[in-house]
């Protein structure tokens, strides 16, 4: 018999007194995504071809390039929030999920540097 | 403190199957599908700053066949995911919790995502026929 009370004993057991962030950043990330994913579709299907010239025109324009950008970070943040909830489902001992959780954000990191990046060397390599 | 042996859920095997587990169970795969595509959208974006070369050989993968297949599978999972991403935001504002409303949501969004796929590569197929 535990000489504990019954208070604690329910005491620390309860939600981590965290979350409300994670989950809002999910949201928002979301709804931003709305309207630049449906751009970004809709401008892949507008653009007159797909080859080098024509898309490098394309992401140099400064709205697009901006656009672009946006839609990487919007991605990149909403990407990483959701796969880190399927490591923390999923993967039950503390260790390697530690480690997973590690390397998943800074796969995110690197993905939204590699992407901005990009976007600026394009922007900023036109007019050929 | 001693880890306590808790019941765990989901209780997969004693539930039947039904359209709306289905369709979390896809929101989450396709969630996935689309982090990978993250990966092919960035490289893509990559080989264009990288140069002509590289983009020509991002090019080359992307419309064989086994590349174009990967595209479709990423728009289906695109529009399924927003669709259905749309539908959990109206979840959050409170709206469409009803059994039957949440089970006709739930068709119309895997019809609207099948329907948007669909007329998305028709009109991608159409302009390259041009």
């Amino acid at each position: 018999m535990s000489l504990k009370s019954p208070l604690g004993r329910v005491l620390g057991l309860g939600s981590a007194g965290t979350g409300t962030e994670h989950w809002l950043g999910q949201r928002l990330s979301a709804v931003a995504m709305v309207p630049l994913t449906v751009w970004f579709a809709l401008s892949l299907l507008g653009l007159p071809a797909l080859d080098f010239y024509a898309v490098t025109a394309w992401v140099a324009a400064p709205l697009h390039a901006i656009l672009l950008v946006l839609l990487v970070m919007a991605l990149v943040y909403h990407s990483s929030l959701g796969t880190q909830v399927v490591v923390e489902d999923y993967i039950r001992s503390s260790g390697p999920r530690a480690v997973v959780l590690a390397l998943l954000r800074l796969v995110h990191i690197a993905l939204a540097v590699a992407g901005i990046l990009a976007v600026f060397l394009i922007a900023t390599r036109a007019p050929l | 403190m001693s880890p306590v042996s808790r019941p765990l859920s989901p209780h997969l095997q004693v539930y039947r199957w039904q359209i709306s587990n289905t369709l979390s169970i896809l929101h989450r795969l396709t969630g996935v599908a689309l982090s990978i595509g993250a990966i092919a959208l960035v490289s893509w974006l990559l080989a264009l700053a990288s140069g002509q070369g590289s983009y020509a050989q991002f090019s080359w993968i992307f419309t064989s066949l086994a590349g174009q297949l990967f595209l479709i599978g990423w728009t289906f999972c695109f529009f399924y995911h927003l669709c259905n991403g749309l539908r959990h935001l109206a979840w959050d504002a409170g709206y469409g919790f009803d059994k039957s409303v949440a089970r006709r949501t739930g068709i119309a969004v895997v019809t609207a995502a099948s329907l948007l796929t669909l007329i998305f590569w028709v009109l991608a197929l159409a302009r390259v026929a041009e």
